[in-house]
């Protein structure tokens, strides 16, 4: 939006300029080539973005994320050839918004379409590679009862080497070679201080090596079964064991002490035979089945029909509430009898410049049942269980949003009133129709032309007014004893997210399906209400 | 020319946006290059450290001692409270995570399953500890955060209201707290979702603890507020709710300003909200929750800790902080005295001498940790939304209403 109101606001001499361009491109001395003090500031600015793109293609490049590279490679391209090109005058205006689009709308959208084919959420959280690190990172225990030893790590150029004290004698030993008796080493107390040979690596040397040493494991002795010295503060070692085992040719996790084995299932799991699954696993496509799931799942699909056909119910009388309330006040202000419309007008919107989350809370504590101001001060004190009865809940719901939402339609009825043209309503005034007469076969259809896209703009809005919902019930009443925290007052986008997040284990993939379901729902109702509207304009 | 700026600006965010999704290597990169320089300390190496705005502050002073002391830059990142757990799980495996994360020992469990946080080896150091505070961070035996402190709710009194309590069961209390002739007896918050933790002390007292415990102390996988025990207690909650003693729109701000106000001599509470208690200038005492069912009552002990991301770049300096640095009884003490929690250290928590943190030390001598398995999102769901539906009187019958609610939690926990 402010995008394009500074491409607006760019498009400096804007009747004279596209004639002007053309001329100078018949006539060889092209804009580009201008080399005027306009082309060195374009010159600078164009290498500054180039400057950016090529910084990010390097850091792209460095942690290998090739998509990214690719589309900052294009977008470089791109911006220099729009820029210096004699021809690509639309594009120079064209090409920031394009950008913005596709970052912010489409490629959101694309990842929204991936998410929903697959598993990912709580347990299935990232690649199989940081899988299976991570399986074996918590499968690899300090073996039971073995000391602390307080250890001295050493180098040898790029080597480097573990010296601990173990039974009275120093003793060093690298990745390949286990613990041996260390020779020429000086020992003060527990804690060996030197090696012969080796250089010892003080805290900041440490530092510098950090992935190397915590990465080291020494074999304890030539037997692998006793376990491998590791540290992770490069001050203190303790002979670790690891209790499942991966073997990158198979494909499999072996479990060492039982010899169960784990294979990769369909499921981004590693799972025994016997069904039981190595926590965590990964990421995996799942086809279709996080769509299946919204109908077959008998503890969404039980709940999904009520929740859809109250989000219906909303959205529907929401559009109608506030239109009716919206379209009455504006014909009544538009009438210049009515002495001080300005200040009314202005009155009238002010719910409009309300943050609406904010206001949902303020209504919320004000229609609490024991202390809120409309039980207590503007009823007396009844208790009226505005928030928590089933019934009252969602009338308070439609009432909160009549009240946040009549101020659009009041705006846009008043314009849309302002627009049509007074002699109209005074041919048929002088034709002897009634003011009821004029009101309902001239104005409203005029109106209607120009107001009802907005009303199904609206529709959609309100079919996914997730914030009025969240922060004035939270979905509540909920329903008792349904298998998933859904209430009363839910609508399918709050349920999407109930069911998420909400319900303690997050399902991201399952949560993007049910929204592209959404979507669907209202592209198509959508569509229908402007193909209907068109009919309107045809009248 | 100016038509070039939007797009610098176009081309700049999208460097930043993007670097923001895919650039694993930003953090942490300090200590390869580091060359050491004549009179400052020299830089070992840079942690990235994310801490929620309840606890930056106190940990600002310790991180700076920590870079005194041995020449590691601790970058403290503030998150939000409600996002903090999220976007840890979700920003580890991009690369772009903390190399340290402080949080609460029942965020283990969702840690661990999704291969996030990396196991910590206390070594003898963890002797020094309280026992349940180890236990709160050992998830499936391996432990995977180093406490530093521990918290629990208990009963809090205005002893300018009532001075002296006899009450031994609830209901004495109750009639006690009536006596006083405040607006309440007693608040216990409640909200439109319930509140099982602030119940849990009542509950318990009804034997109906949310897992059972084996020998050791630690859960089993078997639910145990269920049977009569459980049911018992969803009665006694319908009259508590009956007789208004318990209410589902007394919320944990209108709680709080009721007992500021003088409006209840008793609140079941933690240590949150008792030191703005004190800073009002009430004069409280702490109480452990007199019993309900007959047997004591036993709140949640909560832990704060420090975690180390699976996918660190700078385990070794993590190690150092989080292992040696805050194990440390001078730091342990630090952290008590500026976030006021009872310090995990043992010896640290000798020397307290607030009676306010004493009192709710003796009152969460016997509690468990609260359980940390990634269901308990949904145990908490289930929970405070039929607690809340029987205290409003929503669900008609409390006895089938909670066993419906053991059922759905007992489906949660076999599903995974």
């Amino acid at each position: 939006m402010s995008q394009q109101q500074t491409l607006d606001a760019q498009g400096e001499a804007p009747p004279g300029q596209p004639p002007q361009r053309r001329r100078s491109l018949g006539g060889g001395t092209s804009h580009a080539r201008d080399f005027g003090k306009g082309f060195f500031v374009k010159l600078v600015l164009v290498a500054l973005i180039d400057a950016v793109a090529v910084f990010g293609i390097l850091e792209a490049v460095a942690v290998q994320q090739w998509a990214i590279v690719a589309f900052l490679a294009v977008l470089l391209v791109a911006v220099n050839g729009v820029y210096f090109s004699r021809r690509a005058l639309p594009g120079k205006y064209l090409l920031p918004g394009l950008v913005f689009l596709f970052v912010y709308v489409v490629f959101t959208a694309i990842y929204t379409g991936y998410v929903a084919f697959t598993n990912y959420g709580d347990g299935h959280n990232s690649t199989k590679a940081d899988a299976v690190e991570a399986i074996l990172i918590q499968n690899e225990r300090r073996v039971e009862g073995s000391p602390a030893y307080p250890l001295t790590v050493v180098a040898q150029g790029d080597e480097l080497a573990f010296a601990v004290v173990q039974d009275g004698q120093a003793q060093l030993g690298t990745a390949e070679e286990p613990l041996a008796p260390a020779e020429g080493a000086t020992v003060e107390g527990d804690r060996v201080t030197g090696v012969a040979g080796w250089q010892t690596l003080d805290f900041a040397a440490l530092a510098q090596r950090q992935e190397e040493v915590v990465d080291l494991r020494v074999p304890a002795s030539d037997d692998p079964t006793d376990g491998s010295l590791r540290t992770q503060d490069g001050t203190t070692a303790y002979v670790y064991q690891s209790t499942i085992v991966y073997d990158e040719a198979a494909d499999t996790m072996t479990d060492t002490e039982t010899g169960t084995v784990y294979t990769p299932d369909s499921h981004g799991s590693f799972r025994a035979e016997d069904g039981t699954a190595l926590t965590p696993g990964w990421r995996v496509n799942v086809g279709l089945e996080n769509f299946t799931k919204a109908f077959t799942d008998p503890r969404i699909s039980g709940p999904f029909f009520s929740i859809l056909a109250w989000t219906f119910v909303f959205a529907i009388l929401s559009v109608v509430t506030t239109f009716a309330l919206g379209l009455a006040l504006a014909i009544v202000f538009n009438d210049p009898r009515v002495k001080g419309r300005r200040f009314y007008r202005s009155m009238l919107i002010l719910p409009y410049a309300f943050p609406g989350f904010l206001a949902a809370l303020v209504w919320k504590g004000m229609l609490n049942v024991d202390y809120g101001w409309v039980n207590e001060v503007l009823l007396g004190g009844a208790s009226v269980p505005w928030l928590t009865s089933p019934v009252l809940a969602k009338v308070s719901i439609l009432l909160v949003n009549l009240w946040l939402g009549f101020p659009y339609m009041f705006l846009v009825c008043t314009g849309a009133l302002q627009s049509i043209p007074g002699d109209v309503i005074e041919s048929a005034r002088v034709d002897g129709a009634s003011r009821w007469r004029v009101q309902r076969s001239i104005v409203f259809p005029l109106l209607m032309v120009s107001v009802a896209p907005l009303l199904v703009a609206s529709f959609a809005f309100n079919f996914n007014n997730f914030s009025l919902i969240y922060m004035l019930t939270g979905g509540g009443p909920n329903f008792e004893g349904t298998p998933i925290i859904v209430g009363h007052t839910d609508i399918l986008i709050s349920m999407v997210y109930s069911v998420a997040f909400e319900s303690g284990v997050k399902q991201y993939g399952f949560a993007s399906a049910l929204s592209i379901l959404i979507f669907v729902i209202v592209g198509v109702v959508s569509y229908l209400g402007f193909r209907q509207t068109r009919r309107l304009e045809n009248f | 020319m100016r038509r070039s700026i939007p797009v610098l600006a176009a081309v700049a965010g999208l460097a930043l946006t993007l670097s923001a999704c895919g650039d694993g290597g930003a953090t942490g990169t300090g200590t390869g290059t580091t060359a050491p320089t004549s009179a400052a300390p020299t830089l070992t190496g840079t942690l990235t450290m994310w801490v929620d705005e309840t606890r930056i502050d106190s940990m600002k002073p310790i991180v700076e001692a920590f870079k005194e002391k041995t020449g590691v830059e601790v970058d403290l990142v503030q998150k939000i409270s409600g996002d903090i757990r999220t976007d840890f799980v979700s920003q580890v495996p991009t690369g772009e995570g903390p190399d340290v994360i402080i949080g609460a020992h029942d965020w283990t469990g969702e840690f661990v399953n999704n291969g996030v946080v990396a196991p910590i080896e206390l070594g003898d150091k963890a002797s020094g500890f309280a026992t349940s505070a180890v236990q709160a961070f050992t998830y499936d035996g391996q432990l995977y955060g180093v406490p530093y402190a521990i918290e629990n709710i208990a009963l809090v009194r205005n002893n300018d209201i009532v001075s002296d309590t006899k009450a031994t069961t609830f209901d004495e209390l109750v009639d006690e707290g009536k006596a006083a002739g405040t607006k309440y007896p007693v608040v216990i918050q409640q909200g439109d979702q319930g509140d099982a933790y602030h119940l849990y002390p009542l509950q318990t007292s009804f034997d109906a603890p949310i897992f059972k415990q084996d020998a050791s102390g630690s859960y089993t996988n078997e639910l145990g507020l269920g049977g009569e025990n459980g049911e018992k207690f969803a009665q006694y909650l319908a009259k508590l709710g009956k007789d208004k003693v318990l209410s589902g729109s007394i919320d944990g701000d209108k709680a709080k300003n009721a007992f500021l106000k003088g409006e209840t001599p008793y609140i079941v509470t933690g240590p949150w909200y008792t030191t703005e208690f004190t800073k009002a200038g009430l004069d409280i005492s702490v109480l452990p929750v007199p019993s309900a069912g007959g047997s004591e009552a036993k709140p949640f002990v909560g832990v704060q800790g420090a975690f180390i991301s699976a996918q660190s770049k700078n385990k070794l300096l993590a190690n150092e902080f989080v292992v040696n640095y805050l194990t440390t009884e001078e730091v342990q003490t630090e952290l008590y005295k500026s976030g006021g929690r009872l310090p995990a250290l043992t010896a640290a928590a000798d020397k307290v001498d607030d009676e306010v943190l004493k009192g709710f030390l003796a009152a969460g001598a016997t509690g468990a940790p609260m359980p940390s398995i990634p269901e308990m999102g949904a145990m908490w769901a289930f929970w405070g939304t039929t607690q809340v539906q029987i205290i409003n009187g929503q669900a008609k019958d409390p006895v089938a209403a909670w066993d419906k609610m053991v059922d759905n939690m007992q489906k949660a926990v076999d599903e995974s």
